[in-house]
């Protein structure tokens, strides 16, 4: 067991806790945001660098500062190390800078985006983005394509994070797109106009953090905060059928999987149950879904959305000698 | 004339071929590791010699030996990187090109010492040439019992094999070369675990550039202490120097570590002056990743103490007034060349090799790159100075691997030590619009 430290919150986790899952039990404020990490995809994570933090004491043993920032998605605990999220005005600094990076090849069309609303990228940036953009040069540009009957792919919004092709990778089982080129000219894509097919393939919409994949059966439909989110369940041969189905009034308009506090699907979901069963009597409600507080589903809860800012560090209490 | 330990064979007429180059006392360090030694005598030997790696980072290579885990069970693997993609060196390429048997002998001996089974040569995708020559070369030793089973009859067995990649400067870095030999895409691994405990194929594995390999032979014939006492302070040994840009004499040199930066820029031996009997403007020491230094920081350091060709010295005063011994590819400017069109081509060759895989790397050097060509070609504002500041700040020690920071350094030193020549550029367009640098190709039109 390791104790650690996070922005003055002791917690005792297991070795090889990584410093995020840590963070995340605490919960709370401290979490650093993350786009690209997703506990349940072997391997993701480290990429976008947005949840960078800074390890002010390495262990117990070595009171030396790490000497960079570091990714808390990736790095493990060690017994007595002291982490600083939001109480290291550098920390914010950072993560400034990666959601400049991030906006400057985005093309900020959250108006006719139908991720916006629930987008990772939009709650970032609100967060710790700029106002404006200090980028003047041309945007890079790629037509947006169909891969597969089901969802359409808009490469001018990815950010790159491969959690779907971790997904098409460990979920679907069988892979057929990928990662072409490289730099910011990579580009998500099916080798040879392949076609995404595999029956837990939709679940690549689930997991991207923006609106690169989108639904096709639900494309333009709506605005996801006029939908009601209801949590319903199925009798399904191939996966759980636990979902979460958006209604208006009475019909639906898209069902997803269930997500947790952190954005991330608790139990992936097939085709079948995300595409093609939309009427009333294929489901049954259990009750309403939580809406997570950071969304803007939860209308005009935007403004109660702390800013990024530095916390003071608590005055340390020292504890009386006898 | 320094002492010759890499290049003193060089001249003799077929010396790329086997039996002349065995003639020459070749595969005597082989012999001698093999016969007389135990691996942790070689280990102890290139411990004291200190030398330091010699792709770029100057991480101790002993050091670098002894982190690899040898509590498992697992093959462990000796990787020699050849994938030398930095622009101004060309040192690697020449001793493989030239000697490519002392290489062989390096690999050997050092498998030796780290229990190593097989060893790859991961070779730059554009040196296809050089394939033919080291397999050649393997083939050859391989027929004289140096490789293969039971070499030299001491019951060590070892496997040597070249694996070209496919011209990528991103598979220099070790953990995308590994990820490269695996046969995937050359993203960058993120670290810990580090590849002495988990590298190829998940097994321990040692990473090394070709001229420290090519160093241990060497090393184990004269003896760890003896190549120490050559160089200086922490830079032992020999290194070999890739000079370009405006000399007399470009070329590759071997120098011992502690002449002059002045000496080696200057001597008929080595560079032979600046062409023309130019001034001279900056150098990059170490290939296009480092620092550029202006000339009033090259011959004396901040503290007014001659600068040597040494680590320490090169980095003496930070990055505010030093640079970096790096590689070893060092790049003269005279006083004609421009320096805001130098770091947009540097910056044009790392937008064109970011993997892609992290985000401040990716967009950083895209942005950097459009914001200097934009200065180099008349459209710049002032503004635009500052901004390319803060942005090499913000892709500093933010990335997954030091291809950021190799991004980074050229655009941040160059505008620290020339500023006013930025200032030029961004004031008076329609000067710079006439400027003839020769007819290079527009690679990127933002």
């Amino acid at each position: 067991m390791a104790k650690v430290t996070i922005d003055n919150h002791v917690v005792e986790v297991p070795d090889g806790t990584t410093i995020l899952q840590a963070a995340r039990l605490i919960g709370g404020d401290i979490v650093p945001p993350t786009m690209c990490y997703y506990s349940k995809l072997e391997g993701s994570g480290g990429k976008c660098r947005t949840c960078l933090v800074k390890v002010s004491q390495s262990s117990g043993k070595d009171s030396r500062p790490m000497p960079k920032l570091v990714a808390s998605c990736s790095t493990p605990v060690a017994d007595g190390m002291v982490v600083q999220n939001i109480t290291s005005p550098e920390v914010l600094e950072a993560r400034k800078a990666i959601v400049e990076f991030l906006l400057i090849n985005h093309p900020l069309d959250c108006p006719v985006c139908d991720q916006a609303g629930e987008c990772d990228l939009q709650n970032l940036s609100y967060e710790h983005g700029l106002e404006t953009t200090r980028y003047k040069e041309e945007r890079r540009d790629y037509p947006s394509v169909d891969i597969g009957p089901y969802v359409k792919l808009h490469m001018n919004r990815c950010i790159l994070c491969y959690r779907c092709v971790y997904t098409a990778d460990q979920i679907a089982g069988k892979r057929i797109h990928g990662i072409l080129y490289r730099g910011d000219v990579a580009e998500i894509s099916t080798f040879i106009q392949n076609s995404i097919e595999n029956e837990f393939s939709g679940n690549i919409i689930d997991v991207c953090p923006v609106g690169a994949l989108t639904d096709k059966t639900f494309r333009f439909k709506s605005r996801v905060w006029f939908l009601n989110p209801f949590l319903a369940h199925r009798d399904c041969p191939t996966c759980s059928g636990k979902v979460t189905v958006w209604k208006f009034g009475k019909e639906i308009y898209r069902v997803t999987g269930r997500k947790d506090q952190f954005g991330e699907v608790d139990e992936f979901i097939c085709n079948t149950c995300r595409f093609d069963k939309k009427g009333s009597e294929d489901w049954i409600i259990e009750s309403p879904a939580n809406i997570d507080k950071q969304s803007v589903i939860s209308q005009n809860h935007y403004m109660k959305i702390k800013k990024g800012s530095i916390i003071k560090p608590l005055e340390q209490k020292t504890e009386p000698q006898d | 004339m320094g002492r010759k330990i890499l290049l003193d064979k060089i001249d003799i007429p077929g010396i790329l071929g086997f039996d002349v180059y065995r003639n020459n006392g070749g595969y005597s360090a082989v012999e001698k590791a093999l016969k007389t030694m135990s691996p942790d005598q070689v280990l102890d030997e290139v411990k004291k010699s200190g030398i330091r790696g010699r792709g770029g980072a100057g991480f101790p290579a002993g050091m670098k030996w002894s982190f690899l885990d040898r509590s498992t069970n697992n093959p462990r693997y000796l990787i020699c990187n050849a994938d030398e993609s930095e622009p101004g060196t060309f040192k690697d390429r020449y001793l493989m090109e030239k000697l490519p048997h002392l290489l062989i002998e390096g690999l050997i001996v050092s498998s030796y010492a780290l229990g190593a089974n097989t060893c790859f040569i991961y070779i730059r995708g554009e040196f296809k040439y050089l394939v033919g020559i080291l397999e050649k070369a393997i083939f050859e030793a391989r027929k004289n019992g140096f490789i293969g089973k039971n070499i030299l009859s001491s019951g060590y067995s070892l496997d040597i094999y070249v694996h070209p990649g496919a011209g990528a400067y991103i598979c220099g870095e070790e953990t995308a070369l590994i990820e490269s030999l695996e046969g995937k895409r050359g993203n960058p691994r993120i670290k810990p675990p580090f590849p002495a405990s988990k590298g190829l194929y998940q097994c321990p594995t040692v990473v090394n550039n070709v001229e420290t390999l090519a160093s241990i032979g060497p090393i184990i014939i004269m003896g760890g202490e003896e190549y120490a006492k050559i160089g200086t302070g922490k830079s032992t040994g020999t290194k070999l120097i890739s000079a370009s840009g405006h000399i007399n004499q470009p070329g590759v040199y071997e120098i011992e570590m502690g002449i002059s930066v002045e000496d080696f820029i200057y001597l008929d031996e080595y560079c032979g002056g600046i062409r023309g009997s130019k001034k001279l403007k900056a150098i990059v020491a170490g290939g296009s990743s480092v620092p550029v230094l202006p000339e009033n920081l090259v011959f004396k350091t901040a503290k007014n103490e001659t600068r040597l060709m040494t680590y320490e010295s090169l980095a003496e005063g930070g990055f505010e007034s030093g640079t970096m011994l790096g590689s070893g590819g060092l790049i003269v400017y005279d006083e004609d060349a421009c320096m805001v069109r130098n770091t947009w081509n540097f910056s044009r060759f790392y937008h064109h090799e970011s993997c892609g895989q992290c985000s401040p790397c990716r967009e950083g050097t895209g942005w950097m790159e459009k914001v200097l060509y934009r200065i180099e070609h008349g459209q710049g504002r002032i503004e635009d100075i500052d901004l390319l500041v803060n942005i090499s700040k913000n892709i500093e020690g933010n990335t997954i691997c030091p291809l950021g920071d190799a991004a980074a350094w050229p655009v941040a030193s160059a505008i620290r030590h020339f500023r006013e020549e930025f200032e030029f550029h961004v004031k008076h367009p329609e000067k710079i619009k006439n400027k003839d640098h020769g007819n290079i190709q527009k690679l990127f039109v933002p």
